[in-house]
């Protein structure tokens, strides 16, 4: 165990002017779940495109499955596997001829061949649309055979870029269950996702990023845990007065002001410590008008490490449009 | 050590898309039967009422004009049939598919390798096509042949198409690769036919040209391959049109040899731009 299977350091892409990816180091263990975690454009697909020998590697070093990517980019290509964001299947071929044309492109035996794709697309249950051309599928079902096809070689180490974008909860919680499943198997999963329960859910470690930096990296829990165990939000009477009595107060780590409200961490079991503070604001005149108390989330982590939140549409947008600017 | 076979995967799927789309299929089989069935037909009746008062050459066989450009005919459908044999790299290109393939261990050559052999067969098969349409319309191929010698020609002439295309679909490999549109390509391509196609001797003779124009039609692979094509199919000393043609093994033999550093000119090509690649 605690064998890295990839390895970064130092990571540096541009397109031009732009840095999409800069100066990024981390590394993956054997057999986990590792989820790159941050809005679009925030550089998470251009890091897996040099990952994956689709982008030169420009600045810094990557290892892939124990071969450095710059100088064995052939037998990196070899041990991996690759769901890539946008939808890569040939409209006009079958279910079947699209595992075939992967399994020759890598070379594997006819017997094997003919083998894992009668595994696998049960295992994707596409077996009774293994004639069916590709144009004819569902966005799910287009889903699962790439990732069908991204397991066909058995790689050491799958990558999966935004692998539930645009699909409906029932299909993204099928395909997590695929997910985790081939993890089971041994494949090691590196996935990229905005959406935060995914990597909540999926992943044993994230790493949230945006603007090409790695912002912090950690186990869902212990990001969680360093914004304090749990959240109140209260309205008050007299903001300034209960963020400055909040502030002096032992059981509060950190005050955040909302628009009309105020953000307390708390340092431990918020239905414990509840009861104390609004007492104390009452001590101090202040009169508690709505109370909220919640576990924080990966929205709130996310938050509070970019102080931003993800599903903010409109503030993802500039940073992807320079990054589309700058790949042309 | 196993020999990497992955140009066959290309093939294969392309050979696939080409008998998948049955219209695609049948538009370039009947396509160049149609070329003969109309232009030929038509431009044949025009010139052999033009030139019938020029007088013969004694004692050198006279061929009509149809027999003259139905290997001329052949010749064109190999260059339009192999400029846009190498498009399906281009839609692959945009559709994202090509990320597969540059992803996966498959050398970058082989993909050329791939494309062209597809793109030859088809072309095999449009020129078997039109050689046995030409016949049935009245072109005098292989008049005087034994069975032996005919099938001698009809080898020749298919090593003759199968070069050249191979040259044209390495460059049309080229350009889909360095492109970014598909209208992008169908643009560099009727730029490119036009010249190619009418500063050659597949309609007409070079002789007459100014002399700008047979110095183009000089270094021009298609004059090679029609010069081949006639050598085979027709012979080596015969008239038409009240020009003389003379072919010896020599002369054959360049034309080969001509068409072969063409292919090879742009596989080298080819192989810069994949190198250059990148595909996102």
């Amino acid at each position: 165990m605690n064998t890295e299977i990839i390895r970064v350091e130092d990571l540096i892409h541009r397109y031009g002017e732009f840095t999409a990816v800069d100066s990024i180091s981390f590394s993956v263990e054997e057999g986990e779940i590792f989820s790159f975690l941050g809005p679009n454009g925030a550089g998470k697909s251009t890091a897996i495109n040099v990952l994956i020998t689709l982008l030169p590697i420009q600045k810094g070093t990557a290892m892939v499955a124990g071969y450095d990517v710059k100088t064995y980019s052939q037998k990196v290509r070899e041990s991996i596997g690759i769901v890539f964001q946008e939808v890569t299947l040939d409209r006009d071929m079958t279910c079947r001829e699209i595992l075939e044309f992967h399994g020759r492109l890598y070379q594997m035996p006819s017997f094997e061949r003919k083998r894992r794709i009668d595994e696998l697309l049960s295992l994707v249950q596409l077996d009774a649309k293994q004639d069916t051309r590709t144009k004819q599928l569902s966005g799910g079902m287009k889903r699962r055979l790439e990732i069908a096809r991204g397991l066909m070689t058995r790689p050491k180490v799958l990558f999966l870029d935004e692998p539930t974008i645009g699909l409906d909860p029932q299909t993204r919680k099928r395909i997590w269950d695929y997910i985790k499943a081939v993890n089971n198997e041994g494949t090691t999963i590196f996935l990229t996702t905005h959406y935060m329960d995914e990597a909540d859910h999926l992943s044993d470690r994230i790493s949230i990023i945006d603007h090409g930096r790695i912002i912090t990296t950690g186990r869902s829990y212990e990001l969680k845990n360093m914004l304090g165990e749990d959240l109140i939000y209260l309205e008050t009477s007299d903001l300034q007065g209960t963020r400055a009595a909040l502030a002096g107060m032992d059981q509060v780590r950190e005050v955040r002001e909302k628009s009309r409200g105020i953000i307390a961490m708390l340092t431990g079991d918020g239905t414990k410590m509840l009861p104390g503070i609004i007492e104390s604001l009452t001590n101090h005149g202040i009169r508690v008008l709505t109370v909220n108390l919640k576990k924080p989330s990966m929205d709130d982590v996310f938050l509070h490490f970019t102080g931003k939140e993800l599903r903010e549409e409109g503030a993802e947008k500039p940073s992807a449009a320079v990054a589309k600017a700058g790949r042309r | 050590m196993t020999v990497n076979t992955g140009f066959l995967t290309v093939y294969w799927r392309d050979m696939l898309r080409f008998y998948r789309f049955k219209t695609l299929l049948i538009s370039s089989l009947v396509q160049p039967a149609l070329w003969m069935a109309f232009f030929g037909i038509a431009m044949s009746a025009n010139f052999n009422r033009l030139t019938a008062v020029i007088p013969p050459i004694p004692g050198v066989p006279t061929v009509d004009y149809l027999t003259y450009m139905a290997a001329g005919v052949i010749a064109m459908t190999s260059l339009f049939t192999s400029l846009f044999g190498g498009i399906v790299l281009l839609f692959d290109k945009n559709w994202g598919l090509m990320r597969e393939i540059f992803a996966s261990p498959l050398p970058r050559n082989h993909i050329i390798f791939g494309i062209a052999l597809s793109g030859m067969t088809k072309t095999f098969i449009q020129a078997v096509i039109i050689m046995v349409f030409a016949i049935i319309i009245g072109a005098q191929f292989f008049s005087g042949f034994t069975a032996g010698e005919t099938i001698l020609a009809i080898g020749g002439i298919l090593i003759f198409v199968g070069t050249f295309s191979l040259g044209f679909l390495f460059l049309s490999a080229a350009i889909s690769i360095s492109l970014e549109s598909p209208e992008g390509l169908q643009g560099i391509i009727t730029l490119l036919t036009m010249p190619i196609f009418f500063a050659s001797n597949a309609l007409y003779p070079i002789t007459a040209f100014p002399p700008f124009l047979q110095a183009i039609s000089l270094v021009n692979p298609l004059t090679y391959l029609v010069t081949g094509i006639r050598y085979f199919a027709i012979g080596d000393n015969f008239q038409s049109i009240g020009v003389h043609y003379t072919a010896t093994p020599a002369t054959i033999a360049f034309s080969f040899l001509f068409l072969v550093g063409f292919a090879v000119l742009m596989f080298g090509i080819a192989w810069w731009r994949f190198k250059k690649a990148t595909v996102t």
